[in-house]
């Protein structure tokens, strides 16, 4: 019996001492091949008498299993530590840059006419368009502000020329968003002027304007944003709560203080200048001019065919520019324009 | 308009502190743009004499003198002041006083004197910018007085940015009656008496105009000194009101515009002939002003002239020859009235202004012409001395003051607030406006000074003011709630941009006004006619409408690339402009949307796995498809005035020409300092609006069958040209056709290409057997045989 003890420990240190699985499996055939150990061994039984041939046959046959457990057992070991070496060998560092595309970024005014989009989208006001190109009647006269009006003179206006030199007549970049106002109210009036009650008209109109100044606090080229609400019984107390309610949305805080304050715009009776204050952060307490509004000036409404018995309305026209400054501290307005992407990229 | 709070409160004296006044007059509509002491705080420093001054004996340039101070005793006071000496008076800062700046005045010894106190220039108390010597003081100067009150200095200028509509509050007057409604304070008006004739000389005046100037005065003042000196309250006045002093006659005018709103003008009497006319312009009439500006006059420019002559622009500013100097001893003193339609824009026609058009224009108290003209005559009698003759007055139909009705309803009703009568009647009382009441109504006559109150809305603004904007409530607003259109066929703007940003572009802005030169090198417009010019750009290179937005992103990226970028990617979305016959809805422009893009540089960031491919035609390509699709658009081989003619695609959609891709032309490169050529495109944005709304269709149960297919063609055969053929007879067990391979070179003839392609085929009711396959196959590699002589790739 020793030596079948001898046989299983020799095919075990034999196994542990290989670690290649071709060598273990002709290490095997030394124990367990057709003339291995333990194969001769059982072709001896025949030769025993009939009383040791069981107990005999019982020691070898194991014998003959430890051996092959302690085969399989290294065949998993020598398959384990190979695959252990694969999973090594193909570790990533995963701190390496992926691999794709940089995204790019909106423009910080755009992020900023997008969000004040979304805003009035959610009380129902829809976006309205207009040319840039305007003519004198849309961009002054229809809004109450005939030839020579001094309120002309609030408005440096960049007027064309025709291609002979000459200044054309009534033709300029329009000097503020309010003539989308003006055409708006004209096509309402073309579709629903013959119903009884006219749907109201409720829309915002973001775009670019010109004036011919340019300093650190002026560009010749900015971006206003026109909104205008018109309905059967729509007053200064609705245009101060949709104010108040839009600048808080649009800052994200209950922090800030607004006040509306006697002005004066020939398109709007009663009209208000719109500042904000800040109740921290680094304007903390400063009076920012924000919005010029009022009530819609019956004289509008009756150039675009609106009864100003019946309908009343409100109209206020934020800068944008000046409203994504504020938002994310920036200090000079030019750079909005000058297309720098060390700039831009921040409000990617 | 700019004041003095100290000249204010002598007419209105509210219990209220500088900052407490300003405030109330910004919530009232009167924007307090500034408000600042006059002078920085000192003290104490008082009026001194020097009494007597004697060289310093250490030092050149230092003088040691006897001061009075006014306590008695003169004080030793060591100055180094070049135009100090014995007689006269400065202001002097006693020991102890602090000075702006941070300076205190200490009882020191100066190389070895004792100076008791410091002898003032203007520039060390803060109150001028002059620093040539010590602030000289009149003789009449009390010694001993405090500077400070002596010179009235606990002042505050105030600057007012008013409202075209508030021109009432372009004086003292006006502002202290505003002040009076919204402070409830009592207004003190200065005495202003008629002043009797001493001659008896006249001058005849005309209304020839009578709409344009319905009320005239003037008056005869012989025998002044315009040599006489302003006094010193009034040129401080004046100077805290931002109007210099000139002299005496010049600044007695603008102390009555400034305090009574009346601009007024003195003529030198001896210069007129026979009788003032107020009347149009005549045909070529030319006037020299008093800026030394001739102007040629338009026929709707109002007059003055003599029966000789034009004397000046009436309520503009008069002419040179007809004016006052200081050797005047003779006025004719005007005091008028010009209606704000014959004023309103004709100084900004001729490119200035005056502070008499700037009033006139906005409309100034018709009931106070005369009163102001016995004010100037008062000043100027006590100032210059001189004998005034009768005041000659013209009159015809001044202004109307129609009441102007206002409902209690429709007031609530456009402010959103519950007032009732009664409280708009309190309000009404405190502006003093006169009106009558009818139930709920008020009949409200506005006063002669108020231009603004036309109809009911304007006094509905009234209301609102005194009762404070502040105190109307903000509630949230009620409307209908009816959805918004989500229209699913249209792509919003906003979308179109995200899937740009998405691919790596960033959003530029730039400005719509360009240089001539872009739209010749990026558009080919090089004819004057086919340009749209500003009459008056801010620059030259700003000076012309832009057709394309190809030029702003060239000049971006070579802006960028001088800062050292090295991979740009940038979109624009904004209007281009176009004369155009057809446009609407300004007749004679087109101005649509147009969305374009650049990109230079490496195909991806540069990094550790992105390789060296620069980005290429098909890089952008590959993003307008995505960014166009489901749209079927064409690419069409073409030549565009700023793209490599190689290198250029136009893309059409429905035969319609919707916008350009291509490398920048080589010219372009060169011209604008890049180092290699981006790839740009431009797109009608009202093509990428449309989007599909999708319509389901059956899913095969049975398997396709795809097959490959390689041909050799000539190099030069467009693909889309392959594609077209092959959609035209194709059959219909074909479902897709694509190109997975394109080879030239090595194994295919010269000037030829390999095309592979992946057919798929399916049927939705059955499998495809091999015979059919092959029969496509074969009718489509005999199509390609028959139109492009192509033959099957072994």
């Amino acid at each position: 019996m020793d030596n079948l003890d001898q046989i299983v420990g020799k095919a075990r240190a034999a196994f542990a001492a290989l670690s290649d699985p071709d060598a273990l499996e002709q290490v095997k055939a030394r124990f367990l091949g057709k003339s291995g150990q333990i194969t001769e061994l059982l072709k001896g039984l025949g030769k025993l008498p009939p009383e040791e041939k069981k107990t005999v046959g019982a020691a070898i046959n194991a014998a003959k299993t430890a051996v092959e457990n302690a085969l399989n057992a290294r065949r998993e070991a020598i398959r384990q530590a190979a695959l252990a070496a694969r999973l090594a060998e193909e570790a990533l560092d995963v701190t390496l840059p992926g691999r794709s595309e940089q995204r790019g970024g909106l423009h910080p005014v755009t992020r900023t006419l997008e969000r004040i989009e979304a805003l009035f989208a959610a009380i129902g006001f829809e976006v309205a368009d207009g040319p840039e190109i305007e003519d004198d009647f849309h961009n002054f006269t229809a809004l109450n502000t005939p030839e020579d009006h001094p309120a002309r003179s609030m408005h440096d206006t960049f007027y064309l020329q025709n291609p002979d030199g000459s200044l054309a007549d009534k033709v300029l970049l329009r000097t503020h968003t309010s003539p989308i106002q003006a055409r708006y109210m004209q096509a309402h009036v073309a579709r629903y002027g013959h119903l009884e009650n006219m749907p109201e008209i409720r829309i915002i109109a973001p775009g670019r304007v010109y004036r011919v100044d340019s300093d650190a606090t002026h560009s010749p080229m900015f971006h206003q944003v026109e909104g205008l609400w018109i309905g059967e019984n729509v007053s200064f107390a609705d245009l101060k709560g949709v104010i108040a309610d839009f600048l808080r949305r649009f800052f994200e805080t209950d922090d800030l203080t607004v006040r509306f304050r006697p002005s004066f715009f020939p398109f709007t009776e009663p009209s208000a200048e719109i500042d904000v204050a800040f109740m921290g952060g680094a304007l903390k307490g400063r009076w920012l001019e924000i919005a010029g509004c009022g009530m819609v000036h019956p004289n509008v409404l009756k150039i675009a065919g609106i009864d100003p018995e019946k309908y009343t309305g409100f109209a206020f026209g934020f800068g944008p520019d000046r409203l994504t400054m504020l938002r994310y501290g920036i200090n000079d307005l030019r750079l909005f324009f000058e297309g720098d992407l060390r700039f831009l990229r921040q409000f990617a | 308009m700019k004041f003095s709070e100290s000249w204010l409160r002598t007419f209105v004296d509210p219990a209220l502190s500088s900052e407490e006044l300003s405030h109330r007059l910004t919530m009232a509509g009167l924007e307090v743009e500034e408000l600042k002491p006059v002078a920085p705080a000192f003290d104490p420093v008082v009026v001194a004499q020097v009494l007597t001054v004697t060289k310093h004996p250490d030092a050149d340039r230092l003088n040691v003198c006897q001061v009075d101070t006014g306590n008695g005793a003169p004080a030793t006071i060591v100055c180094g002041a070049p135009n100090v000496a014995a007689g006269l008076k400065a202001p002097c800062a006693l020991p102890g006083a602090h000075l702006p700046g941070g300076m205190t005045i200490k009882m020191a010894k100066v190389r070895g004197v004792e100076s008791s106190g410091m002898l003032c220039s203007a520039k060390e108390l803060g109150i001028a910018e002059d620093a040539a010597g010590l602030l000289i003081l009149p003789t009449d100067a009390p010694v001993g007085q405090n500077l400070r009150q002596y010179l009235d200095l606990d002042d505050h200028q105030f600057e007012l940015k008013l409202t075209p509509n508030r021109a009432d509050c372009l004086s003292l007057l006006g502002v202290a009656r505003e002040v009076g409604a919204i402070t409830g304070a009592a207004l003190t008006l200065p005495e202003i008496a008629d002043i009797p004739a001493s001659i008896a000389d006249t001058r005849a005046i005309a209304l020839d105009a009578p709409e344009a100037c319905p009320l005239y005065c003037g008056r005869i003042i012989k025998d002044v000194d315009a040599k006489a000196a302003t006094p010193e309250w009034m040129q401080r006045r004046l100077e805290r009101s931002g109007i210099r002093a000139i002299s005496a006659l010049v600044d007695i005018t603008n102390y009555v515009m400034l305090e009574l709103g009346q601009p007024l003008h003195a003529f030198d009497n001896t210069k007129l002939s026979g009788t003032v006319h107020a009347r149009l312009a005549q045909p070529g009439e030319k006037l020299l002003l008093l800026n030394e500006q001739t102007i040629a006059l338009d026929s709707d420019v109002l007059m003055i002239a003599d029966d000789a002559k034009p004397l000046a622009m009436a309520g503009i500013m008069g002419g040179e020859e007809s004016g006052i100097t200081l050797a005047t001893r003779e006025l004719f003193l005007e005091s008028a009235f010009f209606a704000p339609a014959a004023i309103a824009g004709r100084a900004r026609r001729y490119g200035f202004s005056s502070d008499a058009s700037h009033r006139f224009e906005r409309g100034v108290d018709f009931a106070a012409t005369r009163r102001a003209l016995e004010r100037a005559t008062q000043l100027i009698l006590a100032i210059c001395g001189g004998q005034a003759g009768p005041v000659v007055e013209a009159k015809a139909a001044l202004p109307r003051r129609d009441p102007v009705r206002l409902r209690t309803a429709r007031a609530e009703k456009v402010l959103g607030l519950t007032l009732g009568a009664e409280r708009i009647a309190a309000l009404f009382a405190g502006l003093a406006l006169p009106c009558q009441r009818q139930g709920d109504d008020f009949l409200v006559t506005p006063p002669s000074w108020r231009f603004d109150m036309e109809i009911e809305e304007d006094l509905i603004e009234e209301i609102a003011r005194l009762y404070g904007y502040d105190n109307i409530p903000a509630p949230a607003p009620r409307g209908r709630l009816a959805m918004m259109p989500q229209p699913e066929a249209q792509r919003p703007a906003a979308r179109i941009r995200q899937m740009l940003v998405d691919r790596g572009y960033q959003e530029v802005v730039n400005f719509a006004f360009v240089e001539a030169d872009w739209e010749a090198d990026f558009a080919g417009r090089t004819e004057e006619n086919e340009l749209i010019r500003l009459a008056n750009p801010i620059a030259s290179q700003m000076a012309v409408m832009r057709s394309t937005l190809i030029g702003g992103l060239v000049a971006n990226l070579a802006t960028n690339l001088r800062r050292k970028q090295s991979r740009v990617r940038l979109f624009e979305l904004g209007r281009c402009f176009s004369r155009d016959d057809q446009g609407a809805p300004v007749a004679g422009f087109s101005q649509p949307w147009r969305l374009a893009g650049l990109a230079w540089g490496g195909a991806l960031p540069e990094g550790w796995a992105s390789g060296e491919r620069e980005a290429d035609f098909y890089d952008l390509k590959g993003d307008l498809e995505a960014l166009l699709a489901p749209a079927e658009v064409r690419w069409e081989k073409a030549t565009h005035p700023a793209l490599h003619p190689g290198r250029a695609a136009r893309l059409a959609l429905d035969g319609q020409e919707i916008g350009w891709l291509g490398e920048l032309h080589p010219q372009w490169v060169q011209k604008h300092e890049l180092t290699q050529a981006p790839v740009v495109f431009e797109l009608d944005f009202a093509a990428l609006g449309t989007a599909r709304i999708p319509a389901f269709a059956e899913v095969s149960k049975f398997q396709p069958v795809i097959r490959d297919l390689a041909v050799v063609v000539d190099r030069d055969l467009p693909l889309q040209t392959l594609l077209d053929a092959l959609q035209e007879s194709r059959p219909a067990l074909v479902r897709d056709v694509q190109l997975f391979d394109l080879y030239a070179g090595k194994g295919v003839p010269e000037n030829k290409k390999s095309l592979a392609f992946r057919i798929v085929m399916q049927d939705t009711q059955r499998t495809l057997l091999d015979s059919e396959v092959d029969a496509v196959i074969q009718q489509l590699v005999s199509c390609l045989e028959q139109a492009f002589g192509a033959r099957l790739r072994a």
